[in-house]
Protein backbone atom coordinates (compact mmCIF):
# COMPACT_ATOMS: atom_id res chain seq x y z
CA UNK A 1 0.00 0.00 0.00
CA UNK A 2 1.51 3.46 -1.03
CA UNK A 3 1.06 6.70 1.00
CA UNK A 4 -1.76 8.71 -0.24
CA UNK A 5 -0.35 12.29 0.26
CA UNK A 6 -3.80 14.73 1.08
CA UNK A 7 -1.79 18.10 1.43
CA UNK A 8 2.48 17.93 1.73
CA UNK A 9 4.18 20.52 3.12
CA UNK A 10 1.92 22.63 5.24
CA UNK A 11 2.87 25.02 6.94
CA UNK A 12 1.39 25.59 11.15
CA UNK A 13 2.34 27.02 14.06
CA UNK A 14 6.22 26.65 12.46
CA UNK A 15 6.33 23.64 12.36
CA UNK A 16 6.01 21.97 8.34
CA UNK A 17 3.93 18.88 8.18
CA UNK A 18 2.56 16.46 5.38
CA UNK A 19 -0.82 15.74 6.01
CA UNK A 20 -1.07 11.95 4.84
CA UNK A 21 -3.51 9.37 4.95
CA UNK A 22 -2.71 6.12 7.31
CA UNK A 23 -3.96 3.93 9.53
CA UNK A 24 -3.03 3.90 12.96
CA UNK A 25 -0.50 0.90 12.16
CA UNK A 26 1.54 2.51 9.89
CA UNK A 27 0.94 5.77 12.12
CA UNK A 28 3.41 3.49 14.33
CA UNK A 29 5.54 2.67 11.74
CA UNK A 30 5.95 6.63 10.94
CA UNK A 31 6.57 7.61 14.17
CA UNK A 32 9.01 4.65 14.57
CA UNK A 33 10.98 5.98 11.40
CA UNK A 34 10.83 9.95 12.17
CA UNK A 35 12.07 9.12 15.76
CA UNK A 36 14.89 7.55 14.12
CA UNK A 37 15.28 4.24 16.04
CA UNK A 38 18.29 2.54 15.66
CA UNK A 39 16.99 -1.40 16.31
CA UNK A 40 13.85 -3.02 15.69
CA UNK A 41 12.84 -6.63 16.65
CA UNK A 42 9.34 -7.74 16.04
CA UNK A 43 7.33 -10.84 14.88
CA UNK A 44 3.78 -10.42 13.19
CA UNK A 45 0.37 -11.04 14.56
CA UNK A 46 -3.04 -9.76 13.49
CA UNK A 47 -3.58 -7.00 13.88
CA UNK A 48 -0.19 -5.58 14.33
CA UNK A 49 1.05 -7.09 11.48
CA UNK A 50 1.09 -4.17 8.96
CA UNK A 51 2.87 -2.04 11.63
CA UNK A 52 5.90 -3.98 11.67
CA UNK A 53 5.73 -4.99 8.12
CA UNK A 54 6.52 -1.32 7.37
CA UNK A 55 8.81 -0.57 9.44
CA UNK A 56 10.65 -3.35 8.06
CA UNK A 57 9.75 -1.63 4.35
CA UNK A 58 11.24 1.69 5.23
CA UNK A 59 14.41 -0.19 6.37
CA UNK A 60 14.57 -2.37 3.43
CA UNK A 61 14.25 1.17 1.64
CA UNK A 62 16.74 2.73 3.15
CA UNK A 63 14.99 5.32 4.54
CA UNK A 64 15.34 4.43 8.29
CA UNK A 65 19.32 3.32 8.74
CA UNK A 66 18.10 0.24 11.85
CA UNK A 67 18.78 -3.02 12.55
CA UNK A 68 15.56 -4.88 12.01
CA UNK A 69 16.14 -8.60 13.75
CA UNK A 70 13.50 -10.82 12.18
CA UNK A 71 13.10 -12.97 15.52
CA UNK A 72 11.26 -16.44 16.18
CA UNK A 73 8.66 -15.39 18.57
CA UNK A 74 7.60 -12.54 20.76
CA UNK A 75 10.07 -13.76 23.66
CA UNK A 76 12.81 -13.09 21.67
CA UNK A 77 11.84 -9.69 20.14
CA UNK A 78 11.91 -8.38 23.57
CA UNK A 79 14.58 -10.25 24.02
CA UNK A 80 16.61 -8.65 21.32
CA UNK A 81 15.56 -5.10 22.32
CA UNK A 82 16.34 -5.94 26.01
CA UNK A 83 19.88 -6.43 24.78
CA UNK A 84 19.93 -3.45 22.43
CA UNK A 85 18.46 -1.07 24.52
CA UNK A 86 20.98 -2.04 27.25
CA UNK A 87 24.00 -1.23 24.99
CA UNK A 88 22.47 2.00 24.38
CA UNK A 89 19.83 1.64 21.00
CA UNK A 90 16.49 3.32 20.71
CA UNK A 91 14.33 0.12 20.17
CA UNK A 92 11.38 -0.47 19.10
CA UNK A 93 8.36 -3.18 18.80
CA UNK A 94 4.86 -3.81 18.67
CA UNK A 95 2.93 -6.46 19.08
CA UNK A 96 -0.79 -7.76 20.03
CA UNK A 97 -2.52 -9.91 22.11
CA UNK A 98 -0.80 -13.36 22.03
CA UNK A 99 2.35 -11.75 20.99
CA UNK A 100 2.33 -9.55 24.17
CA UNK A 101 1.54 -12.67 26.15
CA UNK A 102 4.54 -14.40 24.59
CA UNK A 103 6.34 -11.40 25.80
CA UNK A 104 4.79 -11.27 29.45
CA UNK A 105 8.29 -12.38 31.11
CA UNK A 106 10.39 -10.23 29.25
CA UNK A 107 8.24 -6.93 30.80
CA UNK A 108 9.20 -7.03 33.44
CA UNK A 109 12.66 -7.51 32.98
CA UNK A 110 12.70 -4.45 30.36
CA UNK A 111 11.47 -2.58 33.25
CA UNK A 112 13.47 -3.59 36.27
CA UNK A 113 16.18 -3.06 34.51
CA UNK A 114 15.07 0.65 33.64
CA UNK A 115 15.23 0.02 29.79
CA UNK A 116 13.75 3.17 27.85
CA UNK A 117 11.99 0.47 25.12
CA UNK A 118 8.91 1.87 23.59
CA UNK A 119 6.22 -1.10 22.16
CA UNK A 120 2.95 -0.15 20.00
CA UNK A 121 -0.14 -2.14 21.01
CA UNK A 122 -2.54 -2.92 18.51
CA UNK A 123 -5.14 -4.50 21.07
CA UNK A 124 -6.53 -7.76 20.37
CA UNK A 125 -9.09 -9.88 22.51
CA UNK A 126 -7.65 -13.26 24.27
CA UNK A 127 -7.74 -16.52 22.60
CA UNK A 128 -9.87 -19.12 23.60
CA UNK A 129 -11.66 -18.95 21.54
CA UNK A 130 -9.34 -17.62 19.29
CA UNK A 131 -10.47 -13.91 17.73
CA UNK A 132 -8.57 -11.63 16.18
CA UNK A 133 -10.92 -8.96 16.40
CA UNK A 134 -10.44 -5.76 19.16
CA UNK A 135 -10.82 -5.55 22.63
CA UNK A 136 -8.62 -4.66 25.54
CA UNK A 137 -8.23 -7.64 27.38
CA UNK A 138 -4.28 -7.65 26.08
CA UNK A 139 -3.61 -4.57 27.67
CA UNK A 140 -5.58 -5.22 30.74
CA UNK A 141 -3.56 -7.99 31.53
CA UNK A 142 -0.41 -6.35 31.92
CA UNK A 143 -1.76 -3.93 33.92
CA UNK A 144 0.88 -4.26 36.62
CA UNK A 145 3.92 -5.41 34.40
CA UNK A 146 6.52 -4.22 36.94
CA UNK A 147 6.77 -0.47 35.24
CA UNK A 148 5.34 0.09 32.61
CA UNK A 149 3.99 3.79 31.47
CA UNK A 150 0.95 2.81 29.64
CA UNK A 151 -0.83 5.24 27.20
CA UNK A 152 -4.46 4.48 24.92
CA UNK A 153 -4.44 6.91 22.19
CA UNK A 154 -7.59 7.14 20.30
CA UNK A 155 -6.73 8.44 16.75
CA UNK A 156 -4.06 7.51 14.05
CA UNK A 157 -2.48 11.13 14.74
CA UNK A 158 -2.65 9.96 18.73
CA UNK A 159 -0.72 7.18 18.01
CA UNK A 160 1.98 8.77 15.86
CA UNK A 161 1.91 11.70 18.22
CA UNK A 162 1.99 9.68 21.51
CA UNK A 163 4.88 7.04 20.23
CA UNK A 164 7.01 10.18 19.86
CA UNK A 165 6.10 11.67 22.95
CA UNK A 166 6.95 7.95 24.54
CA UNK A 167 10.49 8.17 23.50
CA UNK A 168 10.81 11.37 25.48
CA UNK A 169 9.36 10.20 28.43
CA UNK A 170 11.35 6.79 28.76
CA UNK A 171 14.21 8.08 28.23
CA UNK A 172 14.18 11.14 30.64
CA UNK A 173 16.43 10.73 33.36
CA UNK A 174 13.92 10.29 36.18
CA UNK A 175 11.54 7.95 34.83
CA UNK A 176 14.14 5.22 32.38
CA UNK A 177 10.99 3.31 32.24
CA UNK A 178 9.64 1.42 29.10
CA UNK A 179 6.63 2.80 27.20
CA UNK A 180 3.38 0.87 25.70
CA UNK A 181 1.60 3.24 23.73
CA UNK A 182 -1.71 1.39 22.83
CA UNK A 183 -4.66 1.55 19.97
CA UNK A 184 -7.65 -0.54 19.35
CA UNK A 185 -7.09 -3.70 17.04
CA UNK A 186 -8.59 -3.42 13.51
CA UNK A 187 -10.98 -0.34 14.50
CA UNK A 188 -7.66 1.77 14.57
CA UNK A 189 -4.55 -0.58 13.34
CA UNK A 190 -6.72 -0.57 10.11
CA UNK A 191 -8.67 2.39 9.76
CA UNK A 192 -7.29 5.04 7.05
CA UNK A 193 -7.48 8.32 8.70
CA UNK A 194 -5.87 11.44 7.86
CA UNK A 195 -2.23 12.42 10.18
CA UNK A 196 -0.24 14.75 10.33
CA UNK A 197 3.71 13.65 9.82
CA UNK A 198 5.94 16.45 11.50
CA UNK A 199 9.39 17.63 9.75
CA UNK A 200 12.38 15.66 11.08
CA UNK A 201 14.14 18.12 12.11
CA UNK A 202 10.92 19.33 14.34
CA UNK A 203 11.15 15.87 16.15
CA UNK A 204 14.85 15.71 16.23
CA UNK A 205 15.06 18.83 18.60
CA UNK A 206 11.96 17.60 20.61
CA UNK A 207 12.90 13.82 20.76
CA UNK A 208 17.06 13.80 20.10
CA UNK A 209 18.76 11.04 20.97
CA UNK A 210 21.40 11.52 23.95
CA UNK A 211 22.09 8.56 26.25
CA UNK A 212 21.96 10.48 29.59
CA UNK A 213 21.73 6.59 31.54
CA UNK A 214 24.47 3.76 32.04
CA UNK A 215 24.63 1.18 29.28
CA UNK A 216 26.28 -1.61 27.88
CA UNK A 217 29.77 -0.66 26.63
CA UNK A 218 33.21 -2.56 26.91
CA UNK A 219 35.26 0.27 27.32
CA UNK A 220 33.61 1.08 30.37
CA UNK A 221 32.36 -2.23 31.83
CA UNK A 222 29.14 -2.43 34.33
CA UNK A 223 26.93 -5.38 35.17
CA UNK A 224 23.21 -6.11 34.15
CA UNK A 225 21.37 -8.16 35.10
CA UNK A 226 22.15 -9.54 38.37
CA UNK A 227 20.59 -11.23 41.01
CA UNK A 228 19.77 -9.26 44.05
CA UNK A 229 18.67 -11.18 47.59
CA UNK A 230 15.79 -9.49 49.36
CA UNK A 231 17.41 -6.92 51.24
CA UNK A 232 18.47 -5.77 47.94
CA UNK A 233 15.55 -6.64 45.71
CA UNK A 234 13.31 -4.59 47.39
CA UNK A 235 15.18 -1.64 47.64
CA UNK A 236 15.70 -1.91 43.35
CA UNK A 237 11.87 -2.54 42.85
CA UNK A 238 11.48 0.61 45.16
CA UNK A 239 13.60 2.67 43.13
CA UNK A 240 11.01 1.43 40.03
CA UNK A 241 7.49 2.62 41.82
CA UNK A 242 9.82 6.21 42.93
CA UNK A 243 10.16 6.04 38.89
CA UNK A 244 6.89 5.49 38.10
CA UNK A 245 5.75 8.26 40.52
CA UNK A 246 7.92 10.81 39.41
CA UNK A 247 7.06 9.79 35.65
CA UNK A 248 3.57 11.62 36.11
CA UNK A 249 5.16 14.93 36.29
CA UNK A 250 7.40 14.24 33.62
CA UNK A 251 4.77 12.81 31.79
CA UNK A 252 3.08 16.32 31.94
CA UNK A 253 6.10 17.73 31.08
CA UNK A 254 6.28 16.26 27.35
CA UNK A 255 2.67 16.88 26.89
CA UNK A 256 3.03 20.57 27.82
CA UNK A 257 6.10 20.46 25.49
CA UNK A 258 4.60 18.94 22.87
CA UNK A 259 1.44 20.84 22.67
CA UNK A 260 3.65 23.63 22.05
CA UNK A 261 5.69 22.61 19.73
CA UNK A 262 3.46 20.97 17.25
CA UNK A 263 0.34 23.06 18.54
CA UNK A 264 -1.67 19.82 20.09
CA UNK A 265 -3.87 20.03 22.86
CA UNK A 266 -3.22 16.13 24.66
CA UNK A 267 -4.04 15.62 28.40
CA UNK A 268 -3.76 12.85 30.85
CA UNK A 269 -7.22 12.78 30.89
CA UNK A 270 -9.07 14.26 27.92
CA UNK A 271 -12.09 15.91 28.51
CA UNK A 272 -15.71 16.59 27.24
CA UNK A 273 -18.33 18.77 27.68
CA UNK A 274 -17.32 18.00 31.63
CA UNK A 275 -17.72 21.79 33.48
CA UNK A 276 -21.65 21.35 34.07
CA UNK A 277 -21.97 17.48 34.08
CA UNK A 278 -24.41 15.19 36.00
CA UNK A 279 -23.40 12.40 34.01
CA UNK A 280 -19.91 11.26 32.99
CA UNK A 281 -18.99 8.65 30.28
CA UNK A 282 -15.50 7.68 31.42
CA UNK A 283 -13.67 5.41 28.70
CA UNK A 284 -10.33 5.12 26.38
CA UNK A 285 -9.36 4.67 22.82
CA UNK A 286 -11.10 4.28 19.97
CA UNK A 287 -14.26 4.88 20.59
CA UNK A 288 -13.99 8.28 22.27
CA UNK A 289 -15.33 9.94 19.13
CA UNK A 290 -18.69 7.63 19.13
CA UNK A 291 -18.95 8.73 23.14
CA UNK A 292 -18.29 12.52 22.46
CA UNK A 293 -21.22 11.87 19.88
CA UNK A 294 -23.74 10.41 22.38
CA UNK A 295 -22.94 13.09 24.71
CA UNK A 296 -24.04 15.32 22.42
CA UNK A 297 -27.27 13.65 21.55
CA UNK A 298 -27.85 13.39 25.32
CA UNK A 299 -27.26 16.95 25.86
CA UNK A 300 -30.01 17.58 22.76
CA UNK A 301 -32.28 15.40 25.01
CA UNK A 302 -31.94 17.55 28.01
CA UNK A 303 -29.24 14.98 29.87
CA UNK A 304 -26.45 17.46 31.24
CA UNK A 305 -24.22 14.40 30.22
CA UNK A 306 -20.13 14.96 29.93
CA UNK A 307 -17.10 12.66 28.87
CA UNK A 308 -13.25 11.63 29.79
CA UNK A 309 -11.08 9.95 28.20
CA UNK A 310 -8.21 8.42 29.87
CA UNK A 311 -4.60 8.68 27.67
CA UNK A 312 -2.56 7.55 30.17
CA UNK A 313 -3.31 4.51 31.65
CA UNK A 314 -0.32 3.39 33.91
CA UNK A 315 0.49 5.50 36.08
CA UNK A 316 -3.32 6.23 36.68
CA UNK A 317 -4.07 9.37 37.02
CA UNK A 318 -6.49 8.90 40.19
CA UNK A 319 -5.58 12.75 41.55
CA UNK A 320 -6.54 13.97 38.28
CA UNK A 321 -9.79 12.05 37.90
CA UNK A 322 -10.89 12.22 41.16
CA UNK A 323 -10.57 16.05 40.92
CA UNK A 324 -12.44 15.99 37.35
CA UNK A 325 -15.63 14.22 38.91
CA UNK A 326 -16.02 15.93 41.97
CA UNK A 327 -19.62 16.55 42.37
CA UNK A 328 -21.09 14.66 39.66
CA UNK A 329 -24.26 12.53 40.08
CA UNK A 330 -22.91 9.51 38.13
CA UNK A 331 -20.13 7.49 36.36
CA UNK A 332 -20.75 5.28 33.44
CA UNK A 333 -17.60 2.97 32.73
CA UNK A 334 -16.89 1.45 29.39
CA UNK A 335 -14.17 -1.00 29.70
CA UNK A 336 -13.74 -2.82 26.62
CA UNK A 337 -11.79 -5.37 28.78
CA UNK A 338 -13.95 -7.92 30.53
CA UNK A 339 -13.08 -9.80 33.98
CA UNK A 340 -14.62 -13.25 34.12
CA UNK A 341 -13.86 -12.89 37.72
CA UNK A 342 -16.93 -9.88 38.07
CA UNK A 343 -20.10 -9.82 36.60
CA UNK B 1 46.39 -17.71 53.50
CA UNK B 2 42.86 -19.61 54.15
CA UNK B 3 43.48 -22.75 56.11
CA UNK B 4 40.49 -24.06 54.30
CA UNK B 5 38.27 -24.14 57.63
CA UNK B 6 34.84 -22.38 57.41
CA UNK B 7 34.65 -18.73 58.26
CA UNK B 8 31.62 -16.93 58.04
CA UNK B 9 30.68 -14.29 54.89
CA UNK B 10 32.10 -10.84 54.60
CA UNK B 11 29.15 -8.38 55.04
CA UNK B 12 28.67 -6.18 52.73
CA UNK B 13 26.94 -2.77 53.99
CA UNK B 14 23.26 -2.64 53.27
CA UNK B 15 21.78 0.28 51.46
CA UNK B 16 18.66 1.93 50.69
CA UNK B 17 16.90 2.74 47.45
CA UNK B 18 17.77 6.04 47.59
CA UNK B 19 21.61 5.43 48.28
CA UNK B 20 22.45 2.99 46.21
CA UNK B 21 25.13 4.01 43.47
CA UNK B 22 23.10 3.16 40.55
CA UNK B 23 19.10 2.41 38.88
CA UNK B 24 18.08 -1.16 38.12
CA UNK B 25 20.56 -3.13 40.15
CA UNK B 26 23.61 -2.59 37.59
CA UNK B 27 27.00 -2.92 39.45
CA UNK B 28 28.85 0.22 38.10
CA UNK B 29 32.64 -0.91 38.67
CA UNK B 30 33.98 -4.28 36.80
CA UNK B 31 35.81 -7.23 39.19
CA UNK B 32 32.99 -6.40 41.83
CA UNK B 33 32.42 -9.79 41.91
CA UNK B 34 35.60 -10.57 43.78
CA UNK B 35 34.19 -8.47 47.22
CA UNK B 36 30.86 -11.17 47.03
CA UNK B 37 32.63 -14.25 49.35
CA UNK B 38 30.98 -17.57 47.72
CA UNK B 39 32.94 -19.69 50.26
CA UNK B 40 30.38 -20.12 52.81
CA UNK B 41 28.29 -21.68 50.05
CA UNK B 42 30.44 -24.95 50.42
CA UNK B 43 29.67 -28.07 51.50
CA UNK B 44 32.94 -29.94 50.80
CA UNK B 45 36.35 -28.40 50.74
CA UNK B 46 38.81 -29.37 47.29
CA UNK B 47 42.51 -30.03 48.75
CA UNK B 48 45.27 -30.03 47.05
CA UNK B 49 47.88 -32.78 47.53
CA UNK B 50 51.01 -31.01 46.59
CA UNK B 51 53.05 -33.92 45.64
CA UNK B 52 50.47 -35.68 43.74
CA UNK B 53 49.96 -32.59 41.98
CA UNK B 54 51.74 -32.63 38.76
CA UNK B 55 50.97 -28.22 37.59
CA UNK B 56 49.17 -29.08 34.55
CA UNK B 57 46.94 -26.33 35.22
CA UNK B 58 43.91 -28.29 34.71
CA UNK B 59 41.95 -27.31 37.32
CA UNK B 60 42.80 -23.62 37.09
CA UNK B 61 41.45 -24.19 33.46
CA UNK B 62 37.92 -26.05 34.47
CA UNK B 63 37.25 -23.79 37.96
CA UNK B 64 34.12 -22.03 36.93
CA UNK B 65 35.11 -19.31 39.63
CA UNK B 66 37.83 -19.23 39.10
CA UNK B 67 39.16 -20.07 42.97
CA UNK B 68 42.20 -22.02 41.98
CA UNK B 69 45.35 -19.92 42.29
CA UNK B 70 48.26 -20.12 40.26
CA UNK B 71 51.20 -18.99 42.53
CA UNK B 72 54.24 -18.06 41.56
CA UNK B 73 55.98 -20.05 44.64
CA UNK B 74 58.39 -22.83 44.49
CA UNK B 75 57.87 -26.21 45.33
CA UNK B 76 59.92 -29.24 45.71
CA UNK B 77 57.84 -32.74 46.44
CA UNK B 78 58.86 -35.38 48.42
CA UNK B 79 60.49 -37.37 45.29
CA UNK B 80 62.51 -34.20 44.28
CA UNK B 81 60.40 -32.85 41.36
CA UNK B 82 61.06 -28.97 40.99
CA UNK B 83 58.04 -26.63 40.17
CA UNK B 84 58.17 -22.71 39.93
CA UNK B 85 54.59 -22.55 40.54
CA UNK B 86 51.91 -24.09 43.49
CA UNK B 87 48.30 -24.15 42.63
CA UNK B 88 46.39 -23.48 45.59
CA UNK B 89 42.39 -23.03 46.52
CA UNK B 90 40.72 -19.44 46.76
CA UNK B 91 38.45 -20.36 49.88
CA UNK B 92 36.99 -16.99 50.11
CA UNK B 93 35.64 -17.62 46.26
CA UNK B 94 35.60 -21.12 46.12
CA UNK B 95 31.67 -23.07 46.17
CA UNK B 96 32.24 -26.53 46.60
CA UNK B 97 31.72 -27.76 43.50
CA UNK B 98 34.17 -30.77 42.68
CA UNK B 99 34.89 -29.95 39.06
CA UNK B 100 38.41 -29.55 40.15
CA UNK B 101 38.58 -32.70 42.01
CA UNK B 102 36.64 -34.57 39.32
CA UNK B 103 38.97 -33.42 36.12
CA UNK B 104 42.03 -33.81 37.71
CA UNK B 105 44.62 -36.51 35.62
CA UNK B 106 46.79 -37.39 38.82
CA UNK B 107 43.72 -37.58 41.54
CA UNK B 108 45.60 -34.98 43.34
CA UNK B 109 42.59 -32.76 45.29
CA UNK B 110 40.47 -34.49 47.57
CA UNK B 111 37.04 -33.24 48.42
CA UNK B 112 36.82 -33.20 52.48
CA UNK B 113 32.97 -32.65 53.81
CA UNK B 114 33.36 -28.87 55.74
CA UNK B 115 34.01 -29.44 59.44
CA UNK B 116 35.91 -32.61 59.00
CA UNK B 117 39.72 -32.96 59.59
CA UNK B 118 41.71 -33.25 56.49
Amino acid sequence: MSLITIEPRIKRGGIIRDRVAITSNYAAAYAAKDVEVDVVAAYPITPQTPAVEKVAEFIANGELSAEYIPVESEHSALSALIGASAAGARTFTATSSQGLFYMFELLYIASGLRLPIVMALATRAASAPICIHGDYQDLAAVRDSGGWIVMIASSAQEVYDSIIMAYRIAEDSRVLLPVMVSYDGFLMSHTTEPVELYDLDAIRRFAPKKIDRPILDSRRPITMGVMAVPDWYYEIKYQVIDAMHNSMGVIKEVHDEFNKTFGRNYRLIEEYRIDDADYVVITYGGIWGNTKRAVDIARKNGIKAGALKLRLFRPFPTDDLVRIVEGVRAIAVIDRAVSQEHQ
Amino acid sequence: MSTGAWTPPKTTKLMGWRELPAIGGYIMEPMSTTKNTTGSWRTERPVIDQDACIRCRTCWMYCPEPAILELDKPYVTKDGRRYDLTYEIDYDHCKGCGICAHECPTKAIKMVPEGAEE
